[in-house]
């Protein structure tokens, strides 16, 4: 795939980004305190995201956190009212999004109805001027990458949604683009689909090595696909962070209670004696879980009114309650495929588990099982301590 | 088990078969009446007029008429007052829509695009153009004329005809333009087109089939417009609907009606030139704009 590496743009890429010296010398996307006031709310407050060259970086967070409102801004369709967007070390804030080295992918893919799929494509190369066999040469090869060489002919409302997708990825990689943006890419594929085309756009954005940002609301896709994920909430940027790191060490409790699922337990951790444990108040007196490991450092305690979090894998079946720990209740038992959910009563709250399959079997609604927790996470105020 | 079964099904399906089929074909004859009652009342005096235009004399009593002839035909192609005003209705059906498309298709634009104060009252507005009567607007209209020396002009008549076509060439373009997703416009821009060039090759593409249905209707329009360009142009702008006034009056009813089945071949080929588009529903979508 030679011909798809950047020859038409002017900015040759091996050569050092001209960076100012407050900024980190990598290539790729910078957005310095980018902040955007919509309504009389601060949609996007004072963020701040590095993207590395070469690098495909997912923006995570529920409907109305600004992720898209920041994407906008990176292509130009919206203009920030304070801060600044970076590409490649050259300050694009303020130039209209035809001018920006940018290509965006729409949710709705938005390739105009009136134009073949092969117009759609070579829709930007024309307006560059480019000789006729080229722009043809290099529309053939882009649909070739993108797996898409039938149908060349159709107009957009003939194809599945899935080509339509594919489409809407070639002309956005036709561009040559210096940053790739996808808006909710895969949201309106099915579920079967959506897992071979998020591969098949990770597959083709290592392969042209292209600086790419995604939105999206999905979890999995962010986890599956990136290789950083930004997760935002009210415009501001929560955690920054690899995919298994956000997932092992969310950096707050909206972090953890949105990239995956888990407990949060009231109650605080005791690690003052041989083996740290999950102190849960209960009527009758503390009922003390043992948990293998905490982030707490050393032997502290965590204070009364910090949130305790477990994992639901974290929560370990160990047996039947007369044998052994500390007892749970199980209220519910959901099949889940590969894994099996149990839902426990401990000390009188709702706690999840995943459990496979030598486990669920003793798992019966009722029956009084011995728990234990492989590993809690302690918040102060929100924070991961 | 299964066999006998359905050996007992199938009378009673067959029954319920009949019944449908019944039922149906009432529903069929009810409605080949009511069509056919439609028929008569919208082609019944077109087939009258048409006939008339080829008849010697068509008087009370007798069914048909007298003979044929075409005399009224001959008398209408060789008036050349009659031959002037076509060319003249024409021309200024021509002249009307494209001033009209200049003005109002960049007001649809914006109307569409843009929430700029007014905005709903400027559009509501153009409405009262056809919301009072039109004879007290003309009159009205020619006092200011007369002052202003547009009386018997070319112009004159022109600004009245406009009159009827800015709502059909604002509100229909509008909801076309409107209708053309923001995000094809942003695909365009993000591509690298710029603002022109966008309106070029994306939306007004997009927004033409809405656009030529607003051309259609203004040039029947102005076509067909009679009251206020008799006010203004006569007695030296003399269209084919005002034609009409003298014709009825002075001559024999039939080169009336020649001269009515020529005033409507424009507005027939026309409609039925883009009859895909208005049956579509542009017309009504026109009209739905917020």
């Amino acid at each position: 795939m030679t011909a798809t590496t950047p020859t038409s743009r002017a900015v040759p890429v091996s050569m050092p980004s001209a960076a100012s010296a407050d900024e980190p010398a990598v290539g790729g996307l910078v957005l310095r305190k980018l902040h955007k006031v919509l309504g009389g709310r601060a949609i996007v407050d004072e963020l701040d995201l590095v993207v590395g060259k070469g690098e495909l970086v997912c923006l995570l967070g529920p409907s109305g956190c600004g992720k898209t409102t920041t994407l906008r801004m990176v292509a130009g369709f919206l203009e920030p009212d304070q801060g600044a967007v970076v590409i490649e070390g050259r300050e694009v804030t303020g130039l209209p999004p035809e001018r920006r080295p940018t290509a965006m992918v729409f949710q709705n893919y938005a390739l105009w109805p009136h134009m073949s799929v092969y117009d759609n494509v070579a829709f930007p190369l024309k307006l560059r001027k480019l000789p006729r066999r080229e722009i043809r040469a290099q529309v053939e090869e882009v649909l070739e990458l993108v797996g898409l060489s039938h149908h060349v002919r159709s107009r957009p409302a003939r194809i599945s949604g899935g080509e339509q997708q594919r489409v809407a990825l070639a002309r956005a990689l036709v561009q040559r683009p210096d940053v790739l943006l996808l808006d909710e890419p895969l949201s309106n594929l099915d579920a079967k689909l959506r897992v071979r085309v998020r591969e098949d756009i990770r597959e083709i954005q290592q392969r042209l090595g292209i600086t790419t940002v995604v939105v999206t609301h999905d979890q999995d896709e962010a986890l599956s696909m990136s290789d950083r994920v930004a997760v935002m909430n009210k415009g501001r940027i929560e955690q920054y962070a690899e995919p298994a790191e956000l997932y092992r060490a969310p950096a707050t409790t909206f972090v953890g209670g949105f990239v995956g699922a888990t407990n949060a337990l009231v109650g605080r951790v005791d690690a003052g004696g041989r083996e740290p444990v999950v102190v849960l108040d209960t009527p009758d007196g503390e009922l003390r879980v043992p948990v293998a490991s905490t982030n707490l450092a050393g032997r502290v305690s965590s204070a009364a009114d910090d949130t305790v979090t477990v994992r639901p894998e974290d929560v370990v079946i160990t047996g039947l309650a007369a044998t052994e720990g500390v007892s749970a209740t199980v209220d519910r038992v959901i099949p889940r495929g590969h894994f099996t959910e149990v839902v426990l009563l401990l000390a009188g709250a709702s706690v999840r588990a995943y459990v496979d399959a030598d486990a669920a079997a003793r798992a019966q609604p009722g029956v009084q099982v011995a728990v234990r927790l492989r590993r809690a996470l302690v918040y102060r105020e929100g924070r991961l301590l | 088990m299964a066999t006998v079964a359905s050996r007992a099904g199938a009378p009673r399906a067959r029954g319920r078969a009949l019944s449908t089929v019944s039922s149906r074909t009432s529903g069929r004859v009810l409605t080949t009446a009511l069509v056919l009652v439609l028929g008569v009342f919208i082609l019944g005096p077109l087939l009258w007029l048409g006939v008339r235009a080829f008849a010697t004399g068509w008087t009370y009593p007798s069914l048909g008429p007298d003979g044929w002839t075409m005399h009224w035909w001959q008398a209408v192609f060789d008036d050349p007052n009659l031959v002037s005003s076509a060319v003249l209705s024409f021309k200024l059906a021509f002249v009307t829509m494209a001033v009209s498309a200049l003005v109002c298709l960049p007001a649809a634009y914006a109307f569409a695009r843009f929430d700029f104060p007014g905005r709903r009252f400027f559009l509501i507005g153009l409405f009262a153009t056809n919301a009072f009567p039109k004879m007290g607007l003309f009159v009205a209209l020619a006092s200011l004329f007369y002052t202003l020396g547009l009386m018997s002009t070319f112009i004159g008549v022109v600004i009245i005809h406009l009159m009827g076509t800015v709502v059909f060439m604002t509100w229909i373009p509008a909801a076309a333009f409107a209708a053309v997703p923001r995000a094809y416009e942003e695909a365009a821009r993000d591509a690298g087109a710029g603002r022109f060039t966008v309106l070029r090759t994306v939306t007004l593409p997009l927004a033409l089939p809405g656009i030529l249905v607003a051309l259609i209707m203004s040039f029947l329009a102005s076509f067909d417009e009679a009251q206020g360009t008799y006010l203004v142009g006569s007695p030296d702008y003399v269209t084919m609907p005002t034609q009409m006034y003298s014709l009825v009056l002075n001559y024999p009813p039939q080169v009336a009606a020649v001269f009515s089945i020529l005033l409507s071949i424009p507005s027939a080929l026309l409609l039925l030139l883009v009859r895909k588009h208005v049956m579509g529903g542009q017309l009504a979508e026109g009209f739905q704009i917020r």
